[in-house]
Formats: C-alpha cells, sequence, structure tokens
C-alpha cells in the first residue's frame, strides 16, 4: 500500500516536473510546480516529517510560488520566439549529457550499494513539538542567523525592486 | 518502511536532474527560477529520506533552513526579474548579454 502510494506520488512529481519545463506558458509551468510541490508533501507526510510537509504547503506553495504568479501577471510576458534559448546550444547539450551520465551512474551504484538499514523511528518524530524541541536547543544559532537573512533579504527586494533608490 | 531508501534517492535524482535541464535550455528567467526551485524541492526529498531512514532530526532542521533560504531568494530573485524588466523590457536570459565579454 505505502508502496503504491509513493509511486503515485513519485510518478504525478516527475510526470507534473517534465510539463514543468516543457510548456510554454510561464502560468502553467508555475502551477504545474506548485503539483510537483503537493506531490512532495505528501512523500514528506510519508516519511513521518509532518512539520515539513505542512511548512512546504505553506511556506513554497502558499508564499513563494504566489509572489511568482504575482510577478508572472505583472509583467504580462508572452513567449514570441519560442521557449529553448539558443545560445551556446552545443554547450547546453554537453551539460545535460555529462549530467545525465552522472545521475546513471549515481543510479546505478544505489541499485547495489549497502544503504542503512531503517530505523524504528517513534511516532512523535518529525512533528511541530519534536522538531521545535531540536531547532530551539541544538540548532538555535543557525535558526537566529535566518533572521538576519531574512531581514537582508527584505532590505535587498525593497531597494532592488524600487523606482528610484 | 516498506518504500526502500534507493526509490526515494532515485526520485530525487530525476527531480534534480529535471530541474537542470530546465535551467539550462529555457530562456524565460522566470522558469529558470522556477527550475531552481525544482532543484531545492529534489535535494529537500534526499534529507528528508535520509533523516527518516537514519532516525536523526537533523535532516529535517537542514530541510527547513533551505526554506528559509529559499524564501530569502524568491524575495530578491523576482525583485531583480522585476528590476531588469524595467530597464529592458524583457525577461528573455539570451537578450540580457550586457556582461558578455
Amino acid at each position: 500500500m505505502e508502496l503504491l502510494i509513493f509511486y503515485g506520488l513519485g510518478l504525478l512529481a516527475l510526470f507534473a516536473a517534465a510539463a514543468m519545463i516543457m510548456v510554454r506558458q510561464p502560468v502553467t509551468s508555475a502551477l504545474l510546480l506548485i503539483l510537483n510541490m503537493f506531490c512532495l508533501s505528501g512523500l514528506y507526510a510519508m516519511l513521518g516529517a509532518h512539520l515539513i510537509a505542512i511548512l512546504q504547503l505553506l511556506v513554497y506553495a502558499g508564499a513563494i510560488m504566489v509572489l511568482v504568479l504575482f510577478v508572472i501577471m505583472l509583467l504580462n510576458l508572452r513567449e514570441k520566439k519560442g521557449i529553448v534559448s539558443k545560445h551556446q546550444i552545443a554547450l547546453q547539450t554537453a551539460g545535460v549529457a555529462v549530467f545525465g551520465v552522472f545521475m546513471a551512474v549515481i543510479a546505478a551504484r544505489l541499485h547495489t550499494s549497502q544503504l542503512p538499514n531503517p530505523k524504528a523511528v517513534t511516532a512523535s518524530f518529525g512533528t511541530v513539538g519534536a522538531v521545535g524541541r531540536v531547532l530551539f536547543t541544538d540548532y538555535i544559532l543557525p535558526f537566529e542567523i535566518a533572521s538576519i537573512l531574512l531581514l537582508a533579504a527584505i532590505v535587498g527586494a525593497v531597494i532592488l525592486a524600487k523606482s528610484k533608490v | 518502511m516498506e518504500v526502500p531508501l534507493n526509490h526515494y534517492l532515485i526520485l530525487s535524482g530525476v527531480l534534480f536532474a529535471i530541474g537542470v535541464v530546465g535551467v539550462v535550455t529555457r530562456r524565460n528567467a522566470i522558469i529558470i527560477y522556477m527550475c531552481i526551485e525544482l532543484m531545492l524541492n529534489a535535494v529537500n526529498l534526499t534529507l528528508i529520506a535520509f533523516s527518516s531512514y537514519l532516525g536523526d532530526m537533523g535532516g529535517q532542521i537542514f530541510t527547513f533552513m533551505v526554506m528559509t533560504v529559499a524564501a530569502a531568494e524568491a524575495a530578491v530573485g523576482l525583485a531583480i526579474i522585476i528590476a531588469l524588466f524595467r530597464t529592458r523590457r524583457t525577461v528573455d536570459v539570451d537578450d540580457v548579454n550586457l556582461l558578455k565579454g
């Protein structure tokens, strides 16, 4: 049953990702990316990461993708000359080919190599309480630095998007 | 857990590869940005899968941080795209070659 859900969500995620880079309209592309994020959120829930699954929907599919859709509609873009970049087509093909070979080698290695056996996780693993306890004790410094990063990002975005500084 | 860890890692690798193909082939800057988000998501899936299979919460904290950075990146990246559109009236990366030697 679990395997069936995994294959359903995984194939839908792959389909959404593949369609996302092939469709012409940026809005369709953004909606397909949201579909992909929903599938990944389901996989996170299957893996017991409940907080991250909810955050994936709220932060990624909610906040970030709404911002992207907002910008797409604000700029009102139309693809006139075709979707594929024309510059350095040989370099692009070589890059994609090298990366494909790289991923194939990794997949082949993963198929045979010995991976860690799953440990029995407790029912509270990945809940808000469990993640919060670790986040506010062991990882408190990265958490605080993240707030400075977000402040810098807000200031940077305002300055960049303003018409006159 | 019924699903082997390999399956999650291969799914994540393929999603990452699709993101790379999008970044190097598409010409619309916003779609390139969305492909970068797809790559970040693929890495998050790897982190969560390992976190779950090793019983270690560290991977989920890393995913949390990746999401924070993605939010910051969304704000700054889209602001750059808007500034680019305002000056050049295009977000086509083929037309933006001012820094090309």
